[in-house]
């Protein structure tokens, strides 16, 4: 009789959404693997059409309450190429400044109250709290860090409030940014002592598979928002041909669409960022890599959770020299006037998840006539699901039980730091 | 636990989500200067975005999203059976908030939009009291960390759970700021309910309601305030329908 062994996952937690990860192992052998997102779909693209162009960024801001500040910055970008709509280089500036406080916030929640419990052998991040006080109270610090950059800068972390079309609708007062900046520097510290923390206590799993990685292209700094697209591939486009970096297609197992590019999947998010752009990194934060061995091209899908730590670091102190600049600038004018104009365009901006794609048409009366959002983990669903399918091969050879396996499994997608609901929107 | 003096019970609680962004959920995790002691009042049994846990003996159910696929009926039919309070938690749970906008086409017409020959579920937007029944509702977009924590420490300790009766505009005036309306743009602001502490109209942006309609509210009186500010029907129905929160008022007075 044949020996079988059926693994599922039905709702991984402690990830944004809903995704299910199924397993198939006969006499030995990997059968089946397949990576599952069965999300409802909330058809994002629909509810755009007709909409007014300033609509955009708020309806867009909802596909995600993690990101919602990326979402919120492409969409405007969008609207803004579309229409020939100039930014004020302050209002860019600070917009950035907002960004940075999301992805600080999104790469803190997801790394000690999601990621690191797997590595404590902990259910929850509550556990945390109680053995590791020190750790927990360094995870709330920061991501408290970064929720208040964010609402100083743009009035809300999650669905923001003051990044309007033109620039922003109102600018933080400086000596709010005077105090944030001590803030920031004072927990510089507390990176540090954390990455001390992972060398010590995690230990990231072996697991290897070649991919291609896909982010923006830095132009003398680390790239967040717009500019060219690059592969680890050698692939580089401009942001509009955003279509041919993505390639999408649907896959009747999982609500979510797939994407290909050099090969049959690639990867998005902070490693693939690091792995693009690493010589931009700021030389401490390149010093914080090395200490994990995490250069490029690195091909360890858990090292993700590491790359965000790196960013992290790297973020924190741009955030520094950012708020400086902004001290020194007029925050009077921060929004300028424009027209209504008939335009079509594309925004990428890196969420923290990785790279982020809107494009729209709009019509002259400012109605939006035709979108479309990619969005990061939809551009990672094909390399989890080829992931998924080695690692549960290479841990059958090495004799690993289902319990095992299942951990490993979950730890996978969590690395990916995947957002469900953003991806099927 | 002790508070005040008194022995209190942690009351069991279950974090349930549906059609939605999961930002009111994150909400719960948010407000860290006071989120060790808010973890400490409760019981979470049940919170798939923040823990393996699966337990089923939860008394209290926050329910995130709305309800845009058959299978979430059967889920939540199930959750409402086992919890002894229900809370609709956020703007899509209350009223359907944006994920309504779908509504506006055939169900045929988005599939095909998004998805194309691949065919997927999906059916018109319900907000979760058009489902089963609701004991508390909690609008926001996303929810107010503070007013969670309020009523979640109000049902712990048995106090009364009030909300503000006014509208934005008494808590916009309380922190001295210039109305939205003579800064040239439309604010839903004298008809929403308060509570949110004006975050919107004090970034300089215009309310989009989505807390829902104040109790004491003068329709009438706010059209004409916007009409009179130059503002078209069409301009301000897409700010009132933005999160399905007007219709009642709106479809037949405007």
């Amino acid at each position: 009789m044949k020996s079988k062994r059926t693994i599922e996952v039905n709702h991984v937690t402690r990830v944004e959404g809903h995704g299910n990860i199924s397993i198939n192992i006969t006499d030995g052998e990997l059968i089946d693997a397949k990576w599952q997102v069965i999300e409802t779909p909330r058809f994002f693209e629909a509810m755009l059409r007709g909409m007014s162009y300033d609509m955009a960024p708020l309806l867009t801001s909802r596909i995600c309450g993690i990101c919602s500040i990326s979402h919120t910055l492409a969409s405007l970008r969008t609207v803004e190429k579309a229409m020939g709509v100039r930014v004020p280089k302050i209002a860019q500036r600070l917009r950035f400044l907002a960004k940075h406080g999301e992805t600080i916030q999104s790469h803190i929640l997801h790394l000690v109250f999601l990621a690191i419990p797997d590595f404590l052998g902990f259910s929850s991040v509550l556990p945390i709290v109680e053995k590791f006080p020190d750790v927990a109270a360094i995870g709330v610090k920061l991501k408290a860090l970064g929720n208040d950059i964010s609402d100083l800068v743009a009035g809300r972390t999650t669905h923001p409030v003051s990044l309007v079309v033109g620039g922003m609708s109102k600018a933080p007062e400086k000596k709010e940014l005077e105090k944030m900046k001590i803030r920031i520097q004072d927990c510089l510290n507390d990176v540090v002592t954390a990455a001390e923390f992972c060398k010590a206590s995690i230990t990231l799993p072996q697991f290897m598979r070649e991919t291609e990685f896909v982010s923006l292209k830095g132009k003398g700094s680390y790239p967040w928002i717009g500019g060219n697209l690059i592969s680890s591939d050698g692939v580089v486009k401009p942001e509009n041909d955003y279509l041919e970096m993505t390639n999408e297609y649907k896959v009747d197992f999982t609500t979510s669409k797939f994407t290909k590019l050099s090969r049959k999947s690639f990867a998005a998010g902070a490693l693939a960022r690091l792995n693009n752009n690493y010589k931009f990194l700021r030389p401490e934060a390149r010093k914080l890599s090395e200490e994990f061995k995490l250069g490029p091209v690195n091909h360890n899908p858990y090292m993700n959770n590491i790359a965000q730590l790196v960013e992290t670091y790297h973020i924190m102190l741009e955030s520094i020299d950012l708020i400086e600049e902004l001290l020194d600038s007029n925050l009077d004018k921060v929004v300028n006037k424009y027209a209504v104009q008939e335009g079509e365009s594309t925004g990428a901006v890196e969420a923290p998840r990785g790279i982020l794609y809107h494009h729209y048409k709009i019509n002259k009366k400012g109605k939006i006539v035709k979108a479309n959002c990619i969005i990061p983990t939809t551009q990672n669903n094909a390399n989890i699901h080829y992931d998924l399918k080695e690692l549960v091969k290479q841990e059958v050879d090495l004799g690993k039980d289902d319990d095992q396996i299942r951990l490993l499994c979950e730890m996978l997608v969590r690395a990916y730091d995947p957002c469900i609901s953003c991806s099927v929107h | 636990m002790n508070y005040l003096g008194l022995e209190i019970e942690r009351p069991k609680i279950g974090v349930f989500d549906f059609t939605s962004c999961e930002g009111c959920e994150l909400q719960l995790a948010n407000k860290e200067g006071t989120l060790i002691d808010f973890l400490a009042l409760l019981d979470i049994v049940n919170f798939r975005e923040i823990s393996s846990d699966k337990g089923r003996d939860y008394d209290i159910a926050l329910i995130e999203g709305c309800i845009s696929r058959n299978d979430e009926i059967g889920r939540l039919k199930e959750i409402r059976s086992t919890a002894k309070v229900l809370v609709a938690l956020g703007s899509c749970a209350c009223f359907g908030g944006i994920a309504h906008l779908k509504n506006r086409f055939s169900m045929e017409d988005v599939v095909e939009e998004v998805y194309g020959e691949h065919k997927v579920e999906t059916i018109p937007v319900q907000k979760i009291s058009d489902v089963v029944e609701v004991d508390l509702e909690l609008p926001g977009c996303p929810v107010s960390k503070a007013e969670v924590e309020k009523v979640v420490v109000n049902i712990v300790t048995g106090a009364d759970i009030t909300f503000p009766k006014y509208p934005v505009c008494v808590e916009c005036k309380h922190n001295g700021n210039i109305c939205v309306f003579d800064l040239g743009k439309i604010c839903l602001g004298p008809i929403t309910k308060a509570g949110c502490g004006a975050i919107c109209p004090t970034g300089k942006v215009g309310c989009l309601g989505c807390r829902g309609p104040a109790e004491d509210l003068n329709f009438k009186s706010f059209l004409k305030i916007a009409k009179d500010k130059g503002f078209k029907k069409a301009e301000i129905k897409e700010k009132l329908s933005f999160f399905n929160a007007f219709d009642e008022v709106a479809n037949h007075e405007i």
